[in-house]
């Protein structure tokens, strides 16, 4: 068990989210950065299905009520078990009774905490996943909570580090062409793959909205809604692109510009508020 | 990418899914049935809705994918036995059911007389968890939303916009003219199937006082 002292900024429970509910209008949802959720539960020897903590701008500490291996990945964050340095990338033990604190992110945003066993709290249609749009799964993380750990354990790790890049600086995320690109006047791809973008500060789990060059629209009628993917970068009568992550809507009702490739999208999630970030075609 | 006279295309969309467009939401239910009984390898998910249906995959699309969504009938699904149709408890005392009755032209009783035999039928969701988009109203039951939304419209709530009726599974915004308020149980994540009104579900709305 893992008694929550502090939770940071906002911290949830993510695993791989619920697919196949969108249907009847449940969000996939799930770790927004995959790669980093998938790594910790693979250094500490945990099934894909186990969920981790995602923390948001780190602060994050943790007692270990009984003695737990632990793995800390995404956007790197200075690690104490009680109060001595640990690696980021790599299994931990953490003694029973020792605590567990993450500092805050030098770069990048969203830092993820593995158990051994996974986080056992009960699952909604599937998923352990705290969906910040339709409010499905557990309440975000609070001082006192009392983090039950699973059995979703495999072989005994065999990993000692990971080598892991740290979130770049100048992120540039690759884009394809998405279903409505002609909605958008011709010059909207081009200034949405040649220009510079910020991160604006009401960017969350459901997206990130951006800001530059206003995108302007070919045609003004009304798209009816449809589907949604992570990574769309949809464009709303203001001009002001929103790439969508994690808990994205699951219908939307503006044109669809672009679609973030699926393998950038832990870049785009670990992008913060006031960052830039720049698209590049991959068109082929 | 490429059309056919009855309006299908296939649109593309990243590199987890295709976007099946028809022209409207009688082959979006047979697109919808067609791949809920014979997926493509790998689909993980279907998104039904007005025009459209988002097929998401495991893994990229190749040109075969397109090609199948290309070819597939819109012919419209047989009525399914297995689909039970919803029998939705009403109470028609709505705050817009004034102003709906008077937007349609009709004294309340025969607009609750017309709602309640229209025979409805879930055409999508995706705005809310357990929330159906119902089509089947006569033409001149047709209204617009509400001018200004409401910041909160109570849990139940039956309402319509446009071509729709719908109810809302739990409080949220919203800008549909409330006519009335059921107690069915809507959506229940302990419950299977969690959704009352799925997609391709008959509904007919009846009066309780």
């Amino acid at each position: 068990m893992l008694r929550v002292l502090a939770s940071g900024p906002l911290a949830t429970v993510q695993d791989a989210g619920r697919p196949g509910w969108a249907a009847i209008g449940v969000p996939r949802s799930g770790a927004a950065d995959r790669a980093a959720h998938d790594l910790a539960n693979r250094l500490v020897g945990n099934l894909p299905s186990a969920a981790t903590v995602e923390t948001t701008a780190g602060g994050l500490r943790l007692r270990a009520e009984r003695t737990a291996l632990v793995a800390v990945t995404g956007a790197p964050v200075p690690v104490t078990v009680a109060g001595r340095p640990a690696p980021i990338n790599a299994p931990v033990t953490v003694p029973a009774g020792a605590e567990l604190v993450l500092g805050a992110p030098s770069i990048g945003l969203r830092t993820y905490l593995a158990v051994r066993g996974g986080v056992d709290v009960p699952p909604v249609l599937g998923s352990r996943s705290t969906d910040r749009l339709s409010g499905l799964g557990p309440d975000p993380l609070q001082a006192g909570n009392v983090l039950a750990v699973g059995d979703l354990a495999g072989e005994e790790p065999v990993v000692d580090v990971a080598p892991v890049r740290p979130p770049s600086d100048r992120p540039v995320l690759r884009v394809l062409p998405g279903p409505r690109r002609d909605w958008l006047a011709a010059e909207a791809w081009t200034r949405l793959v040649s220009d510079a973008w910020t991160v604006s500060a009401d960017s969350d789990r459901v997206g990130l909205r951006l800001t530059g060059p206003r995108l302007e629209r070919a045609r003004d009628d009304e798209l009816p809604s449809e589907g949604l993917v992570p990574g769309a970068v949809q464009v709303p009568p203001d001009g002001a692109p929103v790439l969508f992550l994690a808990d994205h809507p699951v219908t939307g009702g503006y044109p669809v510009l672009a679609v973030v490739v699926t393998a950038d999208l832990p870049a785009a999630a670990q992008l913060r508020p006031g960052d830039g970030v720049r698209f590049r075609s991959s068109h082929r | 990418m490429s059309g056919r006279d009855d309006g299908l295309a296939v649109l593309p969309y990243g590199d987890r899914a295709l976007l099946v467009e028809v022209a409207g939401l009688d082959a979006v239910a047979a697109v919808r049935a067609a791949l809920e009984h014979d997926p493509l390898p790998g689909q993980v998910d279907l998104v039904p809705a007005a025009r459209t249906v988002l097929v998401l995959l495991d893994r990229p699309p190749a040109d075969t994918d397109a090609a199948r969504l290309r070819r597939l009938s819109l012919t419209p699904p047989p009525d399914d036995d297995a689909v039970r149709a919803v029998d939705l408890p009403v109470v028609f005392d709505g705050p817009d059911l004034d102003d709906v009755a008077s937007l349609t032209g009709l004294a309340v009783p025969q607009l609750v007389a017309e709602l309640t035999a229209a025979e409805l039928t879930v055409a999508f969701g995706g705005f809310a968890p357990g929330f159906g988009y119902l089509t089947g109203l006569p033409e001149h039951l047709h209204v617009p939303r509400r001018s200004t939304p409401r910041t909160r419209v109570p849990p139940g709530s039956v309402g319509l916009a446009g071509p729709f009726a719908g109810a809302y599974p739990r409080a949220s915004p919203g800008g549909w003219q409330l006519v009335g308020r059921t107690d069915a149980v809507l959506f229940d994540v302990d419950r299977d199937p969690p959704a009352l009104l799925r997609p391709g579900t008959p509904v007919r709305l009846r009066e309780v006082r």
